[in-house]
């Protein structure tokens, strides 16, 4: 069908729509990031009143797929059938015009505004002056909450709510766009179970009135306990469709995860040495709790665990980055008391972090002043003054060794690619000469070639003694990697795996309980 | 070309580019010599082959300068710092009243007049210093902005200005103290300062972390810099200079009034912006800063000497510093893309 998206919305504005069979109905969608092929040849149908859950690792397309879906991004190539006719949206009100409306994980309401101004924002009922009919605007607001069966006050302020309530705005502000298709992004994950008993009756009641929801979940139990069908993808392709009452659990787990190891990992066995890092019952306030953990000189801990986990808030923690609420560190049997990450790093700690570019480069500086900072804390200096020949001829060396591919040292790091920017940061660390290596997610997004030259050095190191920590949300990379996998579900340990051990289902079956 | 080559050329191409001072420079010039043309045109007379104004071009710019070297470092990381107006008056009282001579016939302290000029100039920098401190730990620790610290820290150190004599002037300072702010002295102070602190951002940790701070504050926490600290002794030194501001004033004028300084601290912002100085911070340089001051001083004094109406000097000056920044903001979107 090639008609203008004038006449197609025309068709639809004139209700002469057949009823088409699915609601939604993507075909062969490619999408591509700069570096990173996102979703390839990928498609997906969400039938009229049911409940179609997305289910995949991390980095598997999902969010791209459902981001797509609402407008955010633009698809590279594919179509788009909203009720049988081909539709490009081009925005996410856009997507909401046309009735596909999605409730993000981070809440998108204004919190200085109530209820029922956050509902009907953009379309308050106005009266005949031209003023906001701010009764009109209550009465609106308690009769969708009526049909709903929320129970919340619509004069409230959103600020004033708690998470789960908030969410059954961001529900309500959706339904009464009387969207057809209402995308949720892991829509419990801040809920307790109570709250998740009355979210569930609510997409229950939606899904009578004939609404399609695309449901995003991590969680193994909800598949089985709201969705009608399910779709899995992995490293962007679609893996297929199910009736979620035709398969196990161990099916989904098969499927999110079945591909083969590679042997890209050079993992190389070295000798393991003594415990140089102890945690133990490390625990920050309402993000995780309990953790334990011993790494031994030489061997690679990998963490594995779903984002949101609280991998990264662990690593920050021992870092000095947030400091923990109760637990204790030690370092060579010696306990040791890290709040700031300028303690961690003169005990011997380096911290390559999730986010290259917040938390990571300098952006607007160049490679050697990117290098050289944390090592300047300690050496090159000879009263306040840097010694800038030997720090250069250090940083030149180190960036040989890495193989970073620049014409010389004074190249702003945003002109690097990823690689090349991570390999200036792990060189950061090197200078410092650390005894205890933490990395977190050390190759995302970057290309297969400085992927693998990442992974030799790691083994490097760990063969010349330092403990490695090394985060990942790549299932090849943890278990190619690591000597130990330790598993994450939300905020707690539940597991750890010894590598002959660990498999992608075992890892995946930790990480989801 | 492969890709590669053709990175190493735009690369190798980009390292051979000359120093963003250069181009302040040009500008520098490029101004004056409208002066020069407009003078023989308007009023029928050279405007820099006149040693007189040259001088009290570099005069006029001294004290401005010695804060914008201050402000320009705070700026670097990110931050702003408004009171440096306000503590040139404060600075400028205080120190004064300290270098009352005895033949005054009513100094502030009868009983500490005459002392050697050493005195004032410490109790004045140790003031600028203090209001520094200050500035720095309402910003490292309560995390306020640095425009509201520095904000408050204007209104009250105007306000210490004001009630320490209750508004009268303080005159009669000996002759010792009042040296240095005559002859050219105060440019030797400005071009020293300047040279201590372009030293100090290009070849020390000090600087190496300020300019890291400014370029990503949360990668440079990480990196192990105490941002506390460092912040604290950023803002205490451009306190202090706003102190050597202000007995430098006090010295020039023989005299301290709780009103000198006023809007000096924009004018040191203006110096540093024009100067290359990003207000998102990271970026700027001392010398950078001195030509933006010039490039200020030059201006007012070309407009004087044109005979353009004090109102619209201040107007075109308010146009210029608004077009150093949108300049900015260009040059970093450029940069994004």
């Amino acid at each position: 069908m090639t008609l203008s998206p004038s006449t197609m919305a025309a068709v639809r504005a004139s209700g002469a729509v057949p009823q088409a069979e699915y609601l939604l109905n993507v075909e062969n969608i490619r999408k591509e990031f700069p570096g990173v092929l996102a979703l390839d040849d990928v498609q997906f149908r969400l039938k009229r009143g049911t409940v179609h859950a997305l289910m995949g690792e991390n980095g598997a397309g999902k969010s791209t797929l459902m981001k797509i879906l609402a407008g955010i991004y633009i698809p590279d190539q594919g179509e788009v059938y909203l009720k049988g006719l081909p539709i490009r949206l081009k925005s996410p009100l856009d997507a909401l015009e046309n009735g596909i409306a999605m409730i993000h994980q981070e809440l998108n309401l204004m919190p200085f505004m109530t209820v029922a101004e956050n509902i009907w924002i953009r379309r308050e009922p106005k009266n005949a002056l031209g003023f906001v009919d701010h009764g009109k605007m209550y009465d609106m607001t308690a009769a969708l909450f009526q049909r709903l069966n929320i129970k919340l006050d619509p004069e409230s302020q959103v600020r004033d709510l708690s998470v789960a309530n908030r969410q059954m705005v961001e529900i309500a502000k959706a339904v009464s766009y009387e969207s057809d298709v209402l995308i949720m992004d892991e829509p419990t994950s801040a809920l307790t179970e109570r709250e998740v008993e009355h979210l569930f009756a609510i997409i229950r009641d939606l899904r009578s009135q004939g609404i399609g929801i695309v449901y995003i979940t991590h969680k193994m139990n909800e598949l089985f306990e709201i969705a009608d069908e399910f779709s899995v993808f992995r490293d962007g392709r679609y893996i297929g469709t199910h009736a979620s009452t035709d398969v196990t659990r161990d099916d989904i787990i098969k499927m999110m995860v079945g591909r083969e190891i590679t042997q890209m990992f050079p993992k190389e066995t070295v000798p393991i040495g003594d415990v140089v890092l102890s945690v133990k019952d490390l625990s920050l306030k309402s993000v995780f709790r309990d953790v334990s953990f011993d790494v031994r000189a030489g061997e690679i801990l990998g963490i594995a665990g779903l984002v949101g986990s609280g991998r990264s808030n662990v690593a920050e923690t021992i870092f000095g980055v947030t400091p923990a609420t109760t637990g204790t560190v030690a370092i060579n049997g010696k306990e040791v008391k890290v709040t700031t990450p300028n303690q961690a790093i003169s005990l011997g700690m380096a911290f390559l972090t999730e986010d290259r570019k917040d938390t990571g480069c300098l952006l607007i500086l160049d490679i050697l002043e990117n290098m050289q900072i944390a090592v300047l804390q300690d050496r090159f200096t000879k009263f306040g003054f840097v010694q800038e020949k030997q720090i250069t001829d250090a940083c030149e060396k180190m960036s040989q060794t890495l193989r970073v591919k620049t014409p010389n040292l004074e190249e702003k790091i945003e002109n690097l690619s990823g690689g090349n920017q991570q390999k200036v940061l792990i060189g950061r660390w090197l200078l410092t000469n650390p005894k205890i290596l933490i990395l977190d997610e050390p190759t995302r997004g970057i290309d297969v070639g400085a992927k693998a030259e990442i992974h030799r050095l790691v083994t490097q190191l760990a063969r010349q003694g330092v403990a490695v920590i090394m985060i990942s949300s790549e299932m090849p990379e943890v278990l190619g990697m690591s000597d130990r996998v330790m598993v994450m579900h939300e905020g707690r340990v539940t597991g750890f795996l010894d590598r002959a051990e660990a498999t992608q289902v075992k890892v995946m079956e930790l990480a989801s309980k | 070309m492969t890709s590669e080559q053709a990175t190493v050329a735009a690369a190798s191409r980009r390292s051979r580019r000359l120093p963003p001072e250069v181009n302040i420079l040009l500008v520098l010039i490029g101004i004056a010599l409208v002066f020069e043309i407009l003078g023989w045109i308007f009023a029928g007379q050279s405007f820099l082959m006149n040693t007189q104004r040259l001088r009290i071009i570099i005069l006029q710019v001294s004290v401005i300068g010695i804060i914008a070297v201050g402000v320009t470092q705070v700026i670097i990381t990110g931050g702003v710092d408004l009171s440096s107006g306000s503590v040139v008056g404060m600075t400028a009282m205080i120190a004064a009243s300290f270098a009352q001579s005895s033949t005054w016939a009513r100094p502030v302290y009868p009983g500490l007049t005459d002392l050697p000029f050493i005195i004032p100039i410490a109790i004045g920098l140790g003031i600028g210093l203090l209001a520094g401190i200050i500035n720095g730990w309402l910003i490292a620790q309560t995390k306020i902005p640095p425009f509201i610290a520095t904000l408050g820290m204007m209104v009250s150190a105007r306000g210490i200005a004001k009630w320490y004599t209750k508004g009268s002037p303080i005159s009669g300072l000996t002759d010792q103290f009042n040296f240095i702010g005559t002859s050219i002295w105060p440019v030797v102070v400005f071009l020293l300062v300047a040279l201590i602190f372009h030293i100090a951002l290009r070849y020390t940790r000090y600087g190496k972390f300020t300019y890291a701070i400014g370029a990503n504050m949360q990668a440079a926490r990480v990196s192990g810099i105490n941002i506390e600290r460092h912040l604290i002794k950023v803002y205490a030194v451009a306190g202090l200079l706003a102190g050597l501001a202000g007995i430098v004033t006090a010295a020039r004028a023989q005299t301290a009034q709780s009103g000198m300084g006023v809007t000096y601290e924009l004018d040191a912002i203006a110096a540093a912006v024009i100067g290359g100085t990003s207000l998102t911070g990271g970026i700027g340089r001392i010398t950078g800063t001195v030509i933006g001051a010039i490039i200020l001083g030059v201006m007012i004094s070309g407009f004087t000497f044109l005979r353009v109406d004090a109102y619209y000097q201040e107007i075109i000056k308010g146009i210029i510093i608004v077009a150093a920044v949108v300049i900015d903001v260009y040059r970093q979107k450029k940069r994004k893309v």
